[in-house]
C-alpha cells in the first residue's frame, strides 16, 4: 500500500517504545542510585559503637542503641495488638459478612485506612491520646503504628482466605463441622503462609514510618523501656540528625537510613519467598 | 416405622445437643470477628470525628476563609490554609505528570517489550521502590540528590529558560536545590510503582484475541497498545493513578525533608513550599497556643477529606473492574 506511511508507523512505533525502555530505566535507575548512596554513606558510619551508644548530644558521637531498641519495642507492640484484630477482622469479611453490608463498607473503610495518609493517623493518636493523658509515651506511639498494621493485615487475610477452594470448606461442613471450627483449624492453616506474608508486609510498612510517630512516642535521648514515656525510635531520630547542621549526626541518620531499609528489604524478600512456597503448593 | 420415629428423635436429639455445644462457641466467635471488624469501621470514623473536635477552635475563629486565606503567623494567631492546600495539590500534580506516563510506559516494557527473563528482575526492582520508606527518599534527596540538582541542573535550567515568556517565572529564582520541583520529583518517584503495578496488572487482562486481531490488520506495536490495550484498560490505570494521588497528596517525610517549609506561594516551582502533610510535622511539636495547634489539626482535616475523596474515587473504579474481569471470566 503506502510505504512511507507504513515506515513512518513503524519508526513512530520504535520510537514510544525505546521512550517506554527510557522509562523503565528511569524507575529502576533511582532504585540503583539511592540504594547506593545508602550502602555507601551508610557502611562507612556503621561502627560498633553507632549500634551500641546511645544517641549522642549535639556534636559528639555515639550511637543508635536506645532508638534501635525504642522502635523494636513499639513494632512489637503494634503487631501484637494489631495483627489479631487484623486477622478477625479479614476473617469476618471473607467467612461471614461476605457480601452483608457491613462487610462492604467496612472492606471500603479498609482500603481508603490503607493509603490514608499516616501523618493524619498520627494527629487522631495524638487526639485519643496524648491529649488525654496529658503526655507523650511509648503506649501512644505503638497505637499508631498499630492502627496502620491493622488495614495491611485486613486485607492480606482476606484475599488469602477467598484463595482457599470452597470444596475444603465444604467437607468439612458436611461432617457436620461448625463454622467457627472450619475456620480455625481448616482454612486459617491452608491460608497460613499467606497470612503471615501479610503481617511481615505490614511490619516492613511501620518500620519506616515516621509521621505518626513525631507526635505520639515524640524522642528519647537517652535509653528508655518505660512505656509511658517518650521512647526514641529510629526513624524519628533519622529525621531529626538529618536536618541538623551537625556532621556526626548525619553520619548516624545515614547509618539508621540503612538499618530500617535493609530491614525492610529483607522483610519483603521473606514476604516473596512465603508467598512462594504458597503458589507453589 | 417405630425404628424411623425412634431414629428421627435421635437425629433431632443429637442436632440439640450439638447445637447446645457448639452454638455458643460458634456466635461467640462470630461476634468476635464482627467486633474485630467493626474496630476497623471505629477508627475511621474516630479519626474523622477527633479531627473535627481538634480542628473545631480554628475552624469557628477563622470560619470558611480559613481555606483561601494566605498568611501564616504564630505570632499574631493568624492562619490560613492556603500556602499549605495549593503546595499540597501543585507538588502531587506535578508528581502525577511525572510519574503517570512514565509508570504506564514501564507497565507497557514489562507486558510487551521485556525478554520473558528479565520480566521478574525488573518487576521485583519496581515493587522494592514502592517498599523503600518515605524517610529514606527524604533524607537521599536532602543529601544527595538536592545538592548536585542545585549545582548541575538547577543554574543551567534556569539559564535556558531566562527568556521564555510564562517559562521564565515557572522557573526562576536563586537555585536552592530543595523546594516544590525536588518535592515533585521524589514524590514522583515514589508513587511510580503504584500506577505501573495496577497498570501491568490490568494490562495482562486484555483478551490476546483483541490483540492478535489488531496485529492481523497489520497495526504496529505501538499502535496495539495506544488503540487497544489502553482504552481496554482505561479505567484501571486512572483507579491505579488515583490510588498513587492519594499516597501523593499525603506524603510526609519525604517531603518534608526537601520542600524547604516556607509558608508562601511563589510562581516558581523553584521556589521552597511547604505542604499540608509536611507543615503539620514540621510545627506541630513546636506550637504553642491552642489556635496555632487546632490550625495544623484543621489542615490535617482537610487532608484527610482531600484524601478520601480521591482513595474513595480510586477505590469504586478499581471495584467496577474486578466486578466486570469476575463477570468475563463466567
Amino acid at each position: 500500500m503506502n510505504r512511507a506511511r507504513y515506515a513512518m508507523r513503524r519508526a513512530y512505533s520504535r520510537l514510544f517504545l525505546a521512550l517506554c525502555i527510557a522509562a523503565t530505566a528511569f524507575g529502576v535507575g533511582w532504585l540503583i542510585l539511592i540504594l547506593g548512596d545508602l550502602a555507601i554513606q551508610g557502611f562507612g558510619g556503621l561502627t560498633v559503637d553507632a549500634l551500641t551508644k546511645m544517641t549522642p548530644p549535639p556534636g559528639s558521637a555515639g550511637g543508635l542503641a536506645n532508638a534501635i531498641v525504642g522502635s523494636l519495642i513499639m513494632t512489637a507492640l503494634a503487631v501484637v495488638v494489631g495483627t489479631p484484630i487484623g486477622i478477625f477482622a479479614g476473617t469476618y469479611l471473607a467467612e461471614y459478612g461476605k457480601h452483608s453490608w457491613l462487610a462492604f463498607v467496612v472492606r471500603f473503610v479498609n482500603d481508603i485506612l490503607l493509603s490514608a495518609p499516616s501523618i493524619v493517623i498520627g494527629l487522631f493518636v495524638y487526639e485519643l491520646t496524648v491529649l488525654q493523658v496529658g503526655h507523650f509515651s511509648a503506649w501512644a506511639g505503638a497505637t499508631a503504628l498499630a492502627v496502620i498494621v491493622i488495614p495491611v493485615v485486613v486485607r492480606t487475610t482476606e484475599n488469602m482466605l477467598l484463595l482457599i477452594p470452597n470444596t475444603l470448606r465444604e467437607a468439612a461442613a458436611a461432617l457436620g463441622t461448625p463454622r467457627n471450627i472450619v475456620i480455625r483449624t481448616i482454612t486459617w492453616r491452608a491460608a497460613r503462609a499467606g497470612i503471615m506474608t501479610g503481617i511481615l508486609l505490614a511490619i516492613a510498612r511501620i518500620s519506616g514510618e515516621t509521621a505518626p510517630l513525631l507526635f505520639t512516642a515524640l524522642n528519647n535521648q537517652f535509653w528508655s523501656t518505660n512505656l509511658n514515656t517518650p521512647m526514641g525510635s529510629l526513624p524519628v531520630v533519622i529525621f531529626q540528625f538529618a536536618m541538623s547542621p551537625y556532621d556526626d549526626w548525619h553520619t548516624l541518620a545515614w547509618v539508621g537510613a540503612l538499618l530500617i531499609t535493609a530491614t525492610v528489604l529483607t522483610l519483603s524478600i521473606l514476604a516473596r519467598v512465603l508467598e512462594g512456597k504458597r503458589s507453589s503448593q | 416405622m417405630v425404628e424411623m420415629v425412634l431414629s428421627e428423635e435421635f437425629a433431632a436429639d443429637s442436632r440439640a445437643i450439638a447445637v447446645r455445644r457448639f452454638g455458643p462457641g460458634e456466635r461467640r466467635f462470630r461476634a468476635f470477628t464482627a467486633a474485630a471488624a467493626l474496630i476497623v469501621l471505629a477508627i475511621f470514623i474516630g479519626a474523622l470525628t477527633a479531627l473535627v473536635i481538634g480542628a473545631w477552635p480554628a475552624l469557628h475563629a477563622f470560619g470558611w476563609p480559613f481555606l483561601w486565606t494566605q498568611v501564616w503567623n504564630p505570632v499574631t494567631e493568624k492562619f490560613g490554609a492556603l500556602a499549605p492546600i495549593s503546595g499540597t495539590l501543585i507538588t502531587s500534580a506535578l508528581a502525577m505528570v511525572i510519574a503517570v506516563p512514565v509508570g504506564i510506559g514501564i507497565a507497557i516494557f514489562l507486558t510487551e517489550i521485556c525478554p520473558r527473563s528479565l520480566r521478574r528482575p525488573v518487576g521485583i526492582a519496581i515493587e522494592l521502590l514502592a517498599g523503600i520508606p518515605s524517610i529514606i527518599f527524604g533524607i537521599w534527596g536532602l543529601f544527595v540528590f538536592a545538592p548536585y540538582f542545585q549545582q548541575h541542573i538547577q543554574p543551567w535550567l534556569i539559564d535556558s529558560f531566562a527568556n521564555v515568556p510564562v517559562l521564565q517565572d515557572l522557573f526562576a529564582g536563586p537555585p536552592y536545590g530543595i523546594g516544590m520541583f525536588t518535592a515533585s520529583l521524589i514524590l514522583s518517584i515514589m508513587i511510580l510503582p503504584f500506577i505501573s503495578a495496577v497498570s501491568r496488572d490490568v494490562f495482562e487482562t486484555v483478551p490476546p484475541a483483541l490483540k492478535e486481531s489488531a496485529y492481523s490488520l497489520g497495526c504496529t506495536k505501538w499502535e496495539v497498545m495506544w488503540r487497544v490495550v489502553l482504552p481496554f484498560a482505561r479505567s484501571g490505570v486512572v483507579g491505579g493513578s488515583m490510588l498513587a494521588l492519594g499516597r501523593a497528596l499525603g506524603e510526609t517525610m519525604a517531603v518534608t525533608f526537601v520542600i524547604g517549609n516556607a509558608h508562601r506561594i511563589s510562581e516558581s516551582i523553584f521556589a521552597p513550599g511547604t505542604t499540608i502533610a509536611a507543615a503539620i510535622a514540621n510545627e506541630f511539636t513546636e506550637a504553642y497556643g491552642a489556635l496555632y495547634l487546632s490550625s495544623l489539626i484543621a489542615i490535617g482535616l482537610i487532608l484527610f477529606v482531600i484524601t478520601f475523596i480521591v482513595l474513595a474515587a480510586a477505590q469504586i473504579m478499581l471495584y467496577q473492574l474486578e466486578r466486570r474481569a469476575g463477570g468475563r471470566s463466567q
